[in-house]
């Protein structure tokens, strides 16, 4: 039997609208969810004292989340401020400078890279680097540590956004550029990575999007103490490790809170995820004008 | 190599679906197993006991459970004992909510917490400090012990030791072990320093403590192995023979927590617990209850 192609392209049409609309239900589920958990926090605490609060204590019913923001802010910049040089290094050696032979060798090992859970990242952390981080001081549980682990997690997600990003620019500017008589670096450096600007800007904001979310590797370096971090050297505590260090023993007012961190991690991803698309649909934007 | 990329492309979708079939099917297979596992509970006869328990909650007192667990299955094989962490908090909200048979607590029961459950002491168990195997100091006061995790005492030389300042390793919030530590050793007066680097079980307690030579740490005894130093209190060191005769003081119970009072199979595991048998495993690790 023959089924009518206009019935199975309604079938189609409307299996497809089911998928899409259950992403946006669990989204919407989610959100709805972790509002109304974490709201009686902020009518409780203050939305204020929660977010400006230093001490959380919620055996004394202090709920202050400002050293963990700190924490996440810090572990995350720190972060960045390596993978992006390195990143952008490694993407220009993989689309430019190195023979296809090394690069068909590179390229899979950098994918692996992501593939690797995080635990795995958290264990050697704890054991090689957390260790190594004693010697300069400190009990080695710290932000300059997580920084360092983090490092290792974003890297490859730089790396390769920013590669494809290079690849794209059109054939045609390389190699005007080059029968300008400009050098291999100077074609790199002022045609090269200037149009390929808007991927490698996105690939920075996922990969701040990922150390953002971070939580296992966290936890099992960071050291994740309540106090508010002043030196690198110092253990401190990111909003992610907050809620699952103690959502196992919270109840109360005390779960309410860990679900309010989620809000405030939540906004953060949000505001995030926007800057990505802003920046996205202004590289094609440009890219468009620039074909005209 | 566009082409070749969109081959590779291809094969991993192809790939992708065959996994994800292979795990449906799985999964499956698993749900199906469970549902024959549910027939048998009712089908069973009363000698031979079958069905499944499941139970969360104290990461202290979970490798425990575990040990019970394997034995009354080995005496009963249509016997399943499921067995869970997430900490004593968890437990008893979980026993409470009914979503376990049994919620596992290192501490005792808050007042708030006690309606409608019923509670059995099933082991007790020693808090033992803790420190790096090469650690000098052997022997600290309650007081300096209290002066150490509530920050007025920071570094080593001050109890006799090298010039080292003293990394503090602390539970998180909530942790039973945390809970029995502040209220057997600390008191209501001393919290623990907020520079404490906090570790969310007992395992990654003795992980660090193993690790860091300048630290310091409470641990479940049961926990307590070849790899720490324990310091003794007093005089008195946290080991289980200590713990045994009396001498050893910082003991809490751990609970086996039921909705209301234990009944069929659950009674039985837990009677089985109490039994000579089951203590003989308790006494393994932990202080028998009788």
């Amino acid at each position: 039997m023959k089924i009518p192609h206009h019935l199975t392209d309604k079938f189609a049409k409307y299996t497809v609208l089911v998928c899409a609309a259950s992403s946006v239900i669990i989204l919407a589920a989610i959100t709805v969810f972790i509002v109304l958990q974490g709201m009686p926090t902020f009518q409780k605490v203050g939305v204020f004292d929660f977010l400006f609060g230093t001490e959380w204590r919620p055996t004394y019913d202090k709920y202050g989340i400002l050293a963990m923001i700190v924490g996440s802010t810090a572990v995350t910049i720190g972060a960045l401020a390596q993978a992006i040089p390195l990143g952008i290094a490694c993407a220009i050696l993989l689309a430019e400078v190195a023979p296809n032979r090394i690069r068909s060798f590179l390229r899979p090992a950098v994918e692996l890279l992501v593939g690797i859970p995080s635990v795995i990242y958290g264990l050697i952390g704890m054991v090689l680097i957390v260790p190594a981080v004693r010697h300069i001081g400190g009990s080695g549980f710290s932000i300059l540590a997580a920084c360092l682990v983090l490092t290792a997690m974003v890297l490859p997600t730089i790396i390769s956004i920013s590669e494809d990003s290079i690849r794209a620019v059109p054939h045609a500017y390389k190699e005007g550029a080059l029968a300008l008589g400009a050098t291999r670096w100077q074609t790199i450096s002022r045609v090269l990575l200037p149009s390929a600007r808007s991927g490698i800007i996105a690939s920075i904001v996922l990969g701040m999007g990922r150390a953002v979310g971070e939580t296992m590797a966290m936890i099992m370096v960071i050291g994740n103490a309540i106090a508010f971090p002043k030196s690198p050297l110092d253990p401190a505590r990111t909003l992610t490790g907050n809620i699952a260090v103690e959502i196992n023993y919270a109840t109360g007012t005390h779960e309410s809170a860990l679900f309010a961190t989620g809000i405030v991690l939540l906004i953060f991803i949000i505001v995030l995820n926007t800057i990505t698309t802003v920046v996205l649909r202004r590289g094609i934007q440009k890219h468009a004008e620039h074909l005209t | 190599m566009k082409k070749l990329n969109t081959n590779l492309k291809k094969k991993s979708f192809v790939a992708t679906l065959l996994v994800l079939s292979i795990a449906l099917v799985t999964l499956a297979g698993c749900g199906g197993e469970s549902a024959t596992t549910a027939t048998k509970t009712t089908t069973s006869t009363t000698y031979t006991l079958a069905g499944t328990i499941t139970e969360s909650g104290s990461t202290t007192v979970q490798p425990l459970a575990e040990r019970l667990g394997a034995a009354f299955t080995a005496l009963y094989p249509k016997v399943t004992v499921i067995i869970q962490g997430g900490g004593s908090s968890v437990g008893i909200k979980s026993a409470t909510d009914g979503t376990v048979d049994i919620g596992a607590a290192s501490r005792d029961l808050k007042d708030s917490e006690k309606p409608g459950l019923g509670e059995t002491v099933i082991a007790r168990d020693g808090i033992a400090i803790i420190a790096h195997s090469s650690q000098t100091v052997s022997n600290l006061t309650k007081q300096q012990i209290i002066d150490i995790f509530s920050g007025k005492i920071t570094n080593w030389k001050e109890l006799g030791g090298a010039d080292k300042k003293i990394t503090v390793v602390s539970r998180e919030e909530g942790s039973g072990t945390r809970s029995a530590f502040e209220e057997l050793v600390m008191g209501s007066d001393n919290k623990i320093v907020d520079t404490a680097i906090l570790q969310s079980s007992n395992g990654a307690v003795r992980t660090t403590i193993a690790g860091d030579p300048n630290a310091i740490a409470y641990l479940s005894c049961g926990y307590v192995d070849n790899a720490v130093k324990v310091v003794s209190i007093d005089g008195v060191a946290g080991t289980e023979a200590n713990v045994k005769n009396g001498t050893y003081k910082i003991v809490r119970p751990l609970l086996f927590v039921t909705k209301g009072q234990p009944t069929g199979l659950v009674k039985e595991f837990i009677d089985f617990c109490l039994s000579d048998a089951g203590q003989k495993i308790v006494s393994e690790d932990y202080i028998s209850v009788k």
